[in-house]
């Protein structure tokens, strides 16, 4: 073999020119940021969404490529492409929602902007992961930026609380991850993806260490994406961190962690589906229903959309439980629909906020319609679509797990997950009504001033109705995205195993 | 491989020392005896990625594993005190119990 394979160096390089520019990024703005005070800091955001954009049409660029890059430790393929734009995406609306909030609430400038680019350059890593030391290393550098992101409001002792909150639980979980890890690397004498998934195909895979393994690892995940019972820390998280970061928490930390855990999970445990389906049956019934049912009696906006985020989990998990490349396609597809609709709502929270956390309340909600008619409209539209009303994103998003999920002969499950989102409709169309129908609540300010976050709201009514009236090009983008990463794999592991 | 110590002896070790971190981070009311018990807890996991990768064969993926887990759980202390430092600024308390102020 030749060492100085220029093409090899070159394919080995391209895939991960995204990561690096998010990275390089992140450094660029930190050291920027020591020369400017807090306040000059909305130019750091802005260089934070041109890393972001450059990193996008980066991305772009090698769609449709598919091998495996740095001996098999990252995984190339229209899956990981299709998580990173998500990902990037999501990032890119955060940084819009927090231009104006991070000067008013005193944030530290360069520090937040690079901390959100870290924390997505961890998820990216996760979605393109190709080896297990990979997902471990995406997942942390992913959850070390959000802890600190959590905890900004140092004076606050909220945001302190959250801060703890996460930073314990989620280290408490990694150390889950990590053992379960350890035991399929003992099980398997792999962690090589490709290697794993051939392993697998072995009949005599059914060994305590790998099933201990597996159920470890998926308590680790379980933490990660917030599904019941391991979701005590959200709605206390999600109430005390920044609001913009809560918005790229719901959506951002839940695309990486799904990322990593469709494609352990569905692509390469496939072969051992049998031990883990059920175990995801109940996750999935537990999360949709205790979210469901808690975020009903939730007086607080971002504590209400912290349990709705917990049910769109649920959901998500009735795809997985499913399996199969129909569910796999479905559960992307949901993702996305879930990332716009989600970062529209939390931009809606943010410009309804004022200094701390006035304007948190559902009942400052009331009257909305008649001070801002245009909010409103686009509250409720971003509900509706979380509610799951045709012809919005998450209506299709349901209609295709639903749907799989009944193919695959899953009737009870999807029974119960069509009976929570009856539940649901409950809570968000009770905000609605507070909107357009009651009286009183809090004075919006002025919202003109703050062009980006506009835009953020607008962009993500766009996408959310776009994706939902006419979502053929995202599904097949989602179907191509897992089955390069399912039809890779299973290719790889038969040469593996001849 | 001598003196009778195998593979399962460092299992049994690695599975001691992780109980003994769950059942600290458990009962630990203080957040630093909680990062402590996660630190055993990670550093079990350690223990089973040199035995796999010692008695498992040439590779050497569990050596490498084991370095990466020791380099975040030195980034995650780092974090984790800072934290415990903003906590110990407000509340003066380490204890994460009489930190709760948000619930429902």
């Amino acid at each position: 073999m030749n060492p100085f394979n220029l093409a090899a160096i070159n394919f080995a390089w391209l895939p991960i020119l995204p990561l690096i520019t998010v990275g390089i990024g992140a450094i660029v703005v930190l050291l920027a940021g020591v020369r400017l005070d807090d306040e000059e800091s909305e130019g750091l955001g802005w260089l934070s969404l041109a890393a972001l954009a450059v990193a996008f049409v980066l991305t772009l660029g090698i769609v449709g490529q598919t091998g495996v890059a740095f001996a098999g430790a990252l995984a190339v393929d229209s899956f990981s492409a299709f998580f990173e734009l998500v990902i990037l995406i999501a990032a890119a609306f955060t940084i819009l929602m927090s231009l104006d909030y991070a000067g008013e609430n005193h944030l530290a400038g360069a520090e937040y902007y690079s901390l959100v680019l870290f924390s997505a350059l961890g998820m990216m890593l996760m979605a393109s992961a190709g080896d297990l030391i990979v997902i471990f290393l995406g997942l942390e550098t992913m959850s070390i930026a959000v802890y600190v992101l959590a905890g900004l409001r140092r004076r606050d002792p909220r945001s302190n609380e959250a801060a703890i909150k996460y930073f314990l639980l989620g280290a408490f979980s990694t150390g889950f991850l990590l053992y379960g890890i350890a035991l399929i690397y003992g099980a398997t004498g792999t962690i090589k993806f490709e290697a794993i998934r051939a392993a697998l195909t072995q009949p005599m895979m059914s060994n305590p260490m790998l099933l201990l393994g597996l159920a470890m690892l998926l308590v680790g995940f379980a933490f990660k994406v917030a599904a019941v019972p391991f979701h005590m820390w959200t709605p206390d998280v999600y109430e005390g961190a920044p609001t913009p970061i809560t918005g790229f928490m719901a959506v951002g930390v839940k695309l990486g962690a799904f990322a990593g855990f469709v494609r352990i999970f569905l692509v390469n445990f496939g072969p051992v589906s049998m031990h883990w389906s059920q175990a995801l049956w109940v996750l999935a019934v537990l999360t949709m229903t205790a979210g469901n049912v808690i975020a009903v009696v939730q007086t607080n906006i971002k504590r209400m959309l912290a349990y709705s985020a917990i049910a769109h989990a649920g959901y998500i998990l009735v795809g997985m439980t499913a399996a199969g490349p129909e569910a796999g396609s479905a559960v992307l597809y949901y993702l996305l629909a879930y990332a716009f609709t989600n970062l529209g709502a939390f931009a809606i929270v943010v410009a309804l906020e004022r200094r701390g956390s006035v304007g948190d309340l559902i009942a400052d909600y009331r009257g909305l319609s008649s001070r801002s008619p245009a909010l409103a409209g686009a509250m409720a539209l971003f509900l509706l679509s979380l509610t799951g009303i045709p012809p919005l994103a998450g209506f299709m998003g349901k209609f295709y797990i639903f749907a799989a999920a009944l193919h695959q002969g899953y009737t009870g499950l999807v029974v119960i997950a069509v009976l929570n989102s009856v539940v649901a409709a409950y809570y968000y169309i009770s905000v609605i009504v507070a909107m357009y129908m009651e009286e009183g609540g809090i004075d919006t300010g002025r919202l003109a001033r703050k062009p980006a976050l506009v835009a953020a709201i607008g962009l993500a009514a766009i996408a959310t109705v776009l994706i939902g009236i006419y979502p053929a090009p995202y599904m097949s983008a989602a179907a191509n995205a897992f089955n390069s990463a399912s039809g890779e794999q299973a290719m790889r592991a038969a040469s593996l195993n001849p | 491989m001598g003196g009778g110590i195998g593979l399962n002896h460092f299992l049994l070790l690695s599975l001691i020392i992780f109980s003994l971190g769950m059942v600290c981070v458990l009962t630990r009311r203080n957040a630093i005896g909680i990062l402590m018990g996660v630190e055993l807890i990670l550093n079990s996991a350690n223990i089973n990625y040199l035995a796999f990768a010692h008695y498992g064969g040439a590779k050497y993926d569990g050596q490498v594993f084991a370095i990466f887990v020791i380099m975040l759980a030195a980034a995650e202390a780092v974090i984790g005190l800072a934290v415990v430092l903003a906590i110990y600024q407000n509340f003066k308390t380490i204890d994460v119990d009489a930190t709760e102020t948000l619930s429902g």
